[in-house]
């Protein structure tokens, strides 16, 4: 299978800060993908890159053979490329289940849909994808009243609302207790199986990451400093040293 | 029928007898339709969008001018009319007045409606207090433009056409403006009760709760701030229009682009409600009209301290409304629970 996400020489930089250089890197579709590297590193700033909340410097960024790179986040977005956020974002104040009918994805944005009622089926695919993450008996709760795992969760299920082919996930077990991190990552290799799903994780927990994602990549000063499977990275003497300092 | 559907009937049918059971109050229930008609409007944007704008003023404003110039300039040189007071020296028939009225009722509705999506498209790309204070400057820059503009009275104003002679009583008079503004605000009314059960509300509330993350969903949110603006904008002219007849005097800054009144009335009427619901502005409007009206005859000369005093207890003791205050106290009534019956999947955290 071909790649689905293609980098090639993509640079950004805030001022003086050089967040992203000179990034080249391909994504398998279907594959379950890891972006590890210390904390300042550029790697939100990457996912920030690809779905097109900020321009990019110089470079391209090509998405199911499309180049992206110069394109506004909803058409991004459309073309089935999204993204989860490290803080969590839902929609406070609706309960759960108009979270998860307002991200599935629509035809248009015309009048006509924009007047549309929003049809019955879609409510019980809702509750299917509350109930696959486990929040179905919450689903009259206001979004914000979930605590901050139960919010993640509801973030992936509106993510796999809306369909994607592809998702990428800041840091999806950042401040989740340890049992249910089990949990997480079993239904991300779910998502991955089952919906066929492209997964491109940023993680800084290394038995996650190691244990989940089939390739890594990992950046250091806003460069790719070394790529490989989980066995590579953890041997590779310069990974080491970039989270643990150089002698 | 729903308890929902038969308090709204019941309520419609209070509103057409309110006029025949209190025929002094007749003007009064009129502001009060026009008002709930403003903070309904007002709450598209400031409630359920979550974008606080001054700026619908700005519409009204236009609706006005624009309703009056038309019934006057259909028959009559504006200039002419404006200069020499009006209808001291032009006289309306009863058909001419009616068709006037009319045309211009709809152009007040329309031309505001073009305007909001033409201002729109360049300001509702701001966010926050920046989207607040540039709209407050357009009611401001509008209340000062219409203050110099010669050809609808400038500072002094202008006389919008009296009711025709002939036509009823000054009763009859009330009663036409009375049911006008009744059916706009029922209109208005149903016509957001639709609109906020559709996709479109629901989108609305997304860029309330985080926009960011709507537009990383796909959703093109400039479209439905566009749109929910356009709508604002068209019953806030038409409203404007009809209260420009009702007065029968158009001034800049007390009357058509009253920032500092009803500009500030809208808002406050919405949030002491309870924004971002549906039934929030109505009561909202029909408690604040009934409050200010009585400071005005019991508190004369202090009326402006004690808005002021209702006012701030509002925002310290109401700051999510009334319904936002019953909503905190009965979650389980406006279908907040959680579901102990099902046993399916569930998680602890």
């Amino acid at each position: 299978m071909g790649a689905i996400l293609e980098l090639d020489q993509v640079y950004k930089s805030f001022g003086g800060v050089k967040a992203n250089q000179n990034i080249s890197m391909e994504v398998e579709k279907g594959a379950i993908v890891g972006l590890i590297g210390p904390n300042g590193s550029g790697k939100t700033t990457l996912f920030n890159s690809i779905v097109g909340t900020h321009p990019i410097d110089s470079g391209s960024i090509r998405f199911n053979g499309g180049e992206v790179s110069e394109l506004p986040v909803p058409v991004i977005a459309k073309l089935g490329l999204l993204r989860t956020f490290q803080q969590t974002r839902v929609y406070g104040k609706l309960n759960c289940v108009n979270n998860m009918l307002i991200s599935n994805k629509h035809k248009d944005d015309g009048l006509f849909t924009m007047f549309s009622r929003v049809p019955a089926e879609l409510t019980e695919k809702a509750e299917k994808l509350l109930e696959f993450v486990g929040l179905y008996r919450k689903r009259k709760l206001l979004a914000g009243d979930l605590s901050f795992g139960q919010q993640k969760l509801l973030e992936m299920a509106m993510a796999l609302m809306n369909e994607p082919k592809m998702l990428l996930l800041d840091e999806p077990t950042a401040g989740i207790n340890p049992t249910l991190i089990n949990g997480i990552i079993d239904r991300l290799i779910r998502v991955n199986d089952e919906f066929g799903i492209t997964l491109f994780v940023i993680e800084h927990n290394m038995r996650v990451v190691m244990g989940l994602a089939q390739r890594i990549f990992c950046l250091a000063h806003g460069e790719m400093l070394a790529e490989g499977s989980p066995k590579d990275i953890k041997d590779d003497q310069r990974v080491i040293d970039a989270y643990l300092g150089v002698q | 029928m729903s308890r929902h559907k038969i308090s709204i009937i019941g309520l419609v049918i209070i509103g057409i007898l309110l006029p025949f059971l209190f025929p002094a109050y007749k003007l009064q229930i009129s502001f009060l339709w026009i008002l709930i008609v403003l903070a309904l409007t007002w709450d598209i944007q400031g409630g359920q969008m979550g974008y606080n704008t001054f700026g619908n003023i700005l519409f009204f404003g236009i609706g006005m001018y624009l309703c009056a110039s038309i019934q006057v300039g259909m028959f009559f040189p504006l200039s002419e009319w404006t200069a020499s007071g009006g209808e001291k020296t032009f006289v309306h028939k009863p058909d001419e007045f009616f068709q006037g009225f009319f045309v211009g009722i709809l152009a007040a509705g329309l031309v505001p409606a073009m305007v909001a999506g033409l201002i729109g498209y360049g300001i509702l790309g701001l966010r926050g207090h920046y989207f607040a204070i540039c709209t407050l400057g357009l009611g401001i820059a509008a209340g000062e433009i219409a203050g110099g503009v010669e050809l609808i009275g400038a500072g002094q104003g202008m006389t919008v056409p009296p009711w025709p002679k002939g036509i009823g009583d000054t009763e009859f008079r009330s009663e036409f403006f009375y049911f006008g503004s009744f059916i706009l605000m029922v209109i208005t009314f149903l016509f957001l009760k639709w609109a906020y059960q559709t996709r479109f509300g629901l989108i609305l509330n997304a860029i309330r709760d985080n926009e960011d993350k709507a537009e990383a969903m796909g959703i093109y949110t400039m479209r439905y701030k566009i749109v929910g603006w356009v709508i604002s904008a068209f019953f806030v002219g038409i409203a404007g229009g009809l209260m420009g007849n009702m007065v029968g005097y158009i001034e800049p800054v007390e009357v058509a682009f009253a920032g500092a009144t009803l500009g500030v009335f809208m808002i406050l009427m919405t949030i002491l409600g309870g924004k971002g619901t549906l039934w929030g502005p109505v009561i909202g409007a029909t408690v604040f009209h009934i409050f200010k009206e009585g400071f005005w005859t019991f508190f004369l000369g202090w009326q402006y301290v004690a808005l002021g005093f209702l006012i701030v207890i509002i925002v310290v003791f109401f700051p999510e409304g009334i319904m936002g205050w019953f909503r905190e106290k009965f979650p389980e009534k406006f279908g907040e629970i959680v579901d102990e019956e099902d046993q399916k999947s569930s998680v602890e955290l």
